[in-house]
């Protein structure tokens, strides 16, 4: 049933507190609108409670977006436990309010790609094409 | 000539004149097939008095302090006294956010604004499960009232104003600042100030919420409850479309869904049995002043008018302070680019200036790195110089309401109105906003105008400089870093606080809270006696999310 011709399942995530929630629901409805199936957590969820929605939902790839600054303690975090449930093939990738010097990081630890503000829906999708192949 | 003869002949005009144009336009035809505003409102290329025919001078505009208040809320307006400068500020812990304030008040601030950290925004400590990795970071952290008298160490409560961005736990906060302000000797009747405490724009926007929609309007009417019997001078709720535009709504439809909050605010109240003529003057107002310079004017002075109509002939109240829509505005936070960061000095200029315009009671200027952090000082300070410099070096204070009776402005405010109404009879329809929230109805029109707006910028229709024109790269500029220490120290003061309060009283004032909770007497009086005691917002919030439930995020997209 896991052929290649499945479609890319994304999991658009919000951890933390942070109520932003414009870009996040935005990038969602692109990725369906691109043709990718999305599942959106809605907000305030903990790492925990993302990497187990991942895990239950078989997606391929999470999106991260935080825009209150916890992002350094959030999304290593995710990475962390999604390595615990051996899970560690699932992508993960980010946007929000990300210092720049903050991007080495979070790439270093495991995050693919960080979309700052003035990203369009269509770079990020072309870069979810390139980027997210379905888990085998 | 009679005004019926003045108007055919300035329409036969403007048609020979469209005539002209039309010839004119075949040969360099317009730089776009269609103007319209940063909402995808239509603007038309020329305004003439046809445009404003039916507008009714003293009817509809009439003078400054008098209904409808088109013009503004006070007679002076800034030539009595200038707005308030407000900078919403909050890093780190209490000590930094007190040094920032004793910072912005010695360079010409003339109030105060606190920006929580989300864990006390949601509600919870710094040694929540729920708080790691955000303490701090996103405003300040405030657990106990121990935290307050440190954030306000050296600045008198009775000289000031305070504005709190605080909701599900404001009745909390509003009870800590009167305590400190009890211990500095001052009395309730000489504090003023504003909490937020507008709930239902959490469940459509800013989504910082804690109990579900009910229960949550209930302490909001216990708060006004309070605050109109002893606490004169303090806004009650800031009923705020702020969010909702920074949502992604239109103008129109902040407007329009701001309004019906306040209505049903005033609705819940009401049937508390308060008087609505002694609560709704300490109703105030909070508004996003965006990018489109025209339409926000338009639709600050359209919100003057349309809520003096509703609370004249919706409400039937006969104090005229009931009718004025007093207001703070912030420049569009969502309207900065993280693409070279200085041009949003520029922006936050024209937006400040909208809302000078426009007829704001105070003001927030946002600064040019807040797509990066919290802002530096330095870049505070360009910010705060933006409103001194529009207040005292541009002369746009000089007259009231510059811009009554613009063709333009006046259609275009009367066309913002229209259509805002047209919202609220829908609302109405679905029996109020509570309803309508429940059904998702607000949140999904911010959702599809939100996504809407982003195609509009992919494709180029609507252009944003530095992001997809004129694109280039910037040098990294500074931003501010919180220190990693102030975490631990939070931590600590925490843990020293539930050490040596009286822990029996707070068990026994939590006790009273549950008790009034469920008999539904007024809770305000034991939110104060428990935060005296040094109560944690969380012991309360938690009393609050065992009796009354939570509300979660259903996800629409």
């Amino acid at each position: 049933m896991m052929g290649l011709d499945r479609k890319i399942r994304i999991l658009i995530a919000k951890p933390g507190l942070d109520g932003h929630d414009r870009g996040a629901k935005i990038i969602a409805r692109g990725f369906r609108d691109a043709g990718f199936e999305v599942i959106y957590t809605g907000l305030h969820q903990t790492p925990e409670q993302i990497v187990a929605a991942a895990i239950q939902e078989d997606v391929d790839a999470i999106g991260l977006s935080s825009l209150a600054g916890a992002h350094d303690y959030l999304f290593p975090r995710v990475i962390e436990l999604l390595k615990e449930k051996g899970a560690e093939d699932i992508i993960v990738f980010g946007g929000g309010i990300v210092p720049e010097e903050d991007i080495p990081a979070l790439t270093q630890c495991g995050v693919r790609a960080i979309f700052a503000p003035g990203t369009s829906i269509e770079e990020a999708v072309k870069w979810a094409r390139d980027n997210i192949k379905p888990r085998s | 000539m009679s005004k019926k003869d003045k108007l055919k002949t300035i329409e036969q005009d403007k048609e020979r004149w469209i005539g002209d144009m039309s010839k004119l336009l075949s040969e360099t035809p317009e730089r776009l097939p269609r103007f319209s505003t940063v909402s995808d409102l239509e603007i038309k290329g020329l305004y003439t008095p046809e445009d404003i025919k039916d507008i009714d001078y003293s009817r509809d505009i009439g003078l400054p302090g008098v209904y409808p208040f088109t013009r503004g809320v006070q007679s002076s307006m800034y030539r009595g006294r200038l707005w308030t400068m407000r900078m919403f500020s909050g890093l780190g812990g209490p000590e930094e956010t007190n040094q920032r304030f004793h910072y912005l008040l010695a360079h010409g601030e003339t109030g105060l604004s606190i920006a929580f950290h989300y864990p006390t925004l949601m509600g919870y400590d710094s040694d929540s499960p729920m708080s790691r990795g955000e303490i701090g970071k996103c405003g300040v952290a405030i657990d106990t009232l121990k935290d307050m008298e440190i954030l306000f160490e050296g600045i008198p409560l009775d000289k000031v104003t305070t504005s709190m961005t605080i909701n599900p736990p404001a009745s909390i906060l509003l009870a800590m600042y009167i305590v400190l302000a009890e211990k500095q000797g001052i009395s309730k009747n000489e504090i003023g100030g504003t909490i937020q405490n507008d709930m239902l724009k959490e469940f459509i926007a800013q989504k910082t919420f804690m109990l579900p929609p009910k229960p949550s309007l209930r302490i909001i009417v216990d708060t006004i409850e309070y605050c109109t019997r002893e606490v004169p001078r303090w806004n009650t709720i800031s009923i705020s479309g702020y969010h909702i535009r920074e949502a992604g709504s239109t103008a129109v439809q902040e407007l329009a869904f701001t309004l019906a909050d306040g209505i049903a605010y005033v609705e819940a109240a009401i049937e508390r049995g308060l008087n609505v003529d002694e609560f709704a003057p300490r109703l105030s107002f909070f508004f996003d002043a965006h990018i489109d310079f025209f339409e926000e004017m338009a639709k600050f002075r359209g919100a003057r008018r349309m809520w003096a109509k509703i609370m004249k002939e919706r409400f039937m109240t006969k104090n005229p302070r009931s009718w004025t829509l007093r207001f703070h505005a912030q420049t569009a936070g969502c309207s900065l680019t993280a693409q070279q960061p200085y041009n949003n000095v520029v922006r936050t200029a024209c937006e400040a200036l909208a809302a000078v315009l426009g007829g704001t009671q105070s003001l927030h200027t946002n600064s040019l790195d807040e797509t990066y952090a919290i802002p530096t000082e330095e870049a505070v300070t360009v910010a705060l110089r933006t409103q001194q410099v529009l207040a005292e070096e541009t002369g746009v204070t000089n007259t009231i309401d510059p811009l009554a009776g613009s063709y333009f402005i006046e259609a275009l405010t009367s066309q913002i109105e229209e259509q805002a109404w047209e919202y609220i009879r829908k609302i109405d329809e679905m029996g109020g906003m509570v309803a309508a929230i429940e059904r998702g109805y607000p949140q999904s029109e911010i959702a599809e105008s939100a996504y809407k707006f982003q195609k509009q910028v992919d494709s180029g229709e609507k252009v944003i400089v530095g992001v997809n024109k004129y694109i280039t790269d910037h040098p990294p500029i500074t931003t501010w870093r919180m220190n990693p220490d102030i975490e631990q120290r939070q931590l600590r003061r925490l843990r020293e606080v539930k050490e040596t309060r009286d822990n029996q009283k707070v068990r026994e004032f939590l006790h009273e809270i549950r008790k009034a909770s469920q008999n539904g007497e007024n809770l305000m009086p034991h939110i104060i006696d428990a935060v005296r005691e040094y109560t944690t917002i969380q012991e309360i919030c938690d009393v609050w999310r065992d009796i009354f439930g939570t509300y979660t995020d259903p996800g629409y997209f």
